[in-house]
């Protein structure tokens, strides 16, 4: 009896009995990929437990406003992370780009480019304008062509980027204005919107809480191995 | 304060509740009646087929939904090759989901009214030469009738509190599937407390207000019956 007990506990407590620390990192949703990869390669080397929480930037800002428990943010833009610094949520000094985005068209039926716009589809998924920094850039590049207000009826919105790609991915949309990041390795068509056609998708990180786990993973994020792993993910780096 | 787009948040989702618990009144009725009288053997697994709403998560239904919408999906091819189009991101589409979804504030009001009306009165009509639909239509209906207003006014407001379905199947289209409850939560999502405070009070005293209604006027049939 004492024995099973024992067990039940020690499967509880086990996480807590490692080494390191744990940090939790909030995650703008087109990074999922990235992050992914640098998290493990972060706790491999350094012990300690990174934890992501992906989501709209515009949410997770929200969120961090109003106390959530959150070591780093990595938004998805440069505005939210500046204002988090400005509104003394965030700690001064900790803000830098880790990537800057790129907008394309994706398409897992449709062979996509410059004039898909003008063909015949019946709804275009992006990430919701107000929230994530993506679905604005979106709305510059449909705005840009004169195309915002035309494709209303036809535009579907995602809470976030992530949830724009399973709108296409499901079936339901042909077609949508998501991040080159999530589309790398899946089958389809991909349209890279040209960089002056909608101001670039700053992503910045910013430190939230305090703690030691937490500077050494924005330390791992400038690092080369990083930078290689970010690009090769499909950003631009500054 | 409240702009144009919260209105029609408003109305597409009363339209919503109001279409949703007509069809739920129409599919509902006979099929609370069978369920209230019928002795089949396998008749629980049915009855359990009607709560799974009550208890499955909405993402769940969203999620399949979602996924037998799209034109590869069950549903979706044949609703394209019938020339409706494809029900996802259309209003069609979520009251296909809330009638999903608020089945069983429907079915299960209607099942118990039924049941507790019991055999006797429609055997003493049957013996004075009643037709079967002329005893359901002037004994078991009027009788159900507290049942009827439970199932009508909780349809009507478990629809209105939809959210997880809408947000996976709608794509929160303005004046067509952005309906109250996804109008909240971008405003909140977006820190605009005072709109959100104004939809989410008005939605609350909604809602209150119906339930108040269903739980006095059970109330006074009650005590017309005694």
């Amino acid at each position: 009896m004492w024995r099973l007990a024992f067990l039940i506990t020690g499967v509880f407590w086990y996480p807590q009995c490692t080494s390191g620390d744990e940090i939790r990192v909030a995650v703008a949703s087109n990074f999922t990929i990235a992050s992914e990869l640098l998290i493990d390669a972060f706790n491999e080397t350094t012990g300690h437990r990174a934890v992501p929480n992906y989501g709209s930037t515009g949410k997770h800002y929200a969120q961090i406003k109003n106390g959530a428990p959150v070591n780093i943010l990595l938004a998805a833009d440069s505005l939210r992370p500046r204002r988090l610094v400005e509104e003394g949520v965030a700690i001064k000094g900790t803000r830098f780009t880790y990537a800057i985005g790129r907008l394309v068209i994706w398409s897992p039926v449709i062979p996509v480019n410059d004039r898909t716009l003008e063909s015949d589809f019946e709804h275009l998924a992006i990430a919701n304008e107000n929230l994530a920094p993506y679905g604005r850039a979106a709305k510059e590049y449909l705005s840009h062509r004169g195309a915002w207000e035309k494709l209303q009826q036809r535009l579907v919105r995602g809470e976030n980027v992530n949830q724009a790609l399973h709108f296409i991915r499901s079936g339901n949309a042909e077609l949508g204005l998501i991040a080159l990041s999530q589309v790398r390795n899946l089958e389809g068509f991909t349209y890279i919107i040209p960089a002056m056609e909608y101001s670039p998708v700053i992503q910045q990180a910013v430190l939230i809480s305090e703690k030691a786990a937490a500077r050494s993973f924005l330390a791992y994020l400038q690092s080369m191995e990083a930078r290689g792993i970010i690009e090769s993910c499909g950003y631009t780096l500054p | 304060m409240t702009g144009y787009e919260d209105w029609s948040a408003l109305v597409i989702t009363l339209q919503l509740a109001l279409i949703s618990t007509a069809i739920l009144l129409l599919l509902g009725t006979p099929f609370a009646w069978w369920l209230a009288r019928s002795e089949w053997r396998y008749k629980f697994l049915l009855e359990a087929i009607v709560a799974l709403p009550l208890v499955l998560p909405p993402t769940v239904l969203g999620f399949y939904l979602l996924v037998t919408f799209s034109p590869s999906g069950p549903i979706g091819q044949w609703t394209v090759a019938s020339g409706i189009g494809s029900l996802a991101f259309t209003f069609s589409g979520l009251v296909a989901g809330s009638v999903i979804y608020s089945l069983p504030f429907v079915v299960q009001p209607l099942q118990d009214a039924f049941r507790t009306i019991g055999p006797r009165p429609m055997e003493v009509a049957a013996t004075l030469r009643a037709s079967p639909l002329d005893r359901f239509l002037t004994i078991a209906i009027p009788l159900a009738r507290p049942g009827f207003i439970t199932a009508i006014v909780l349809g009507f407001a478990h629809t209105l509190g939809e959210f997880g379905v809408v947000l996976m199947i709608g794509g929160n289209i303005p004046g067509e599937t952005r309906v109250i409850s996804i109008a909240i939560y971008d405003h909140v999502e977006m820190m605009e407390y005072q709109e959100a405070h104004w939809l989410s009070g008005g939605l609350l005293m909604l809602c209150f207000l119906m339930l108040t209604l269903v739980y006095w006027i059970n109330r006074t049939f009650r005590i017309m019956l005694k």
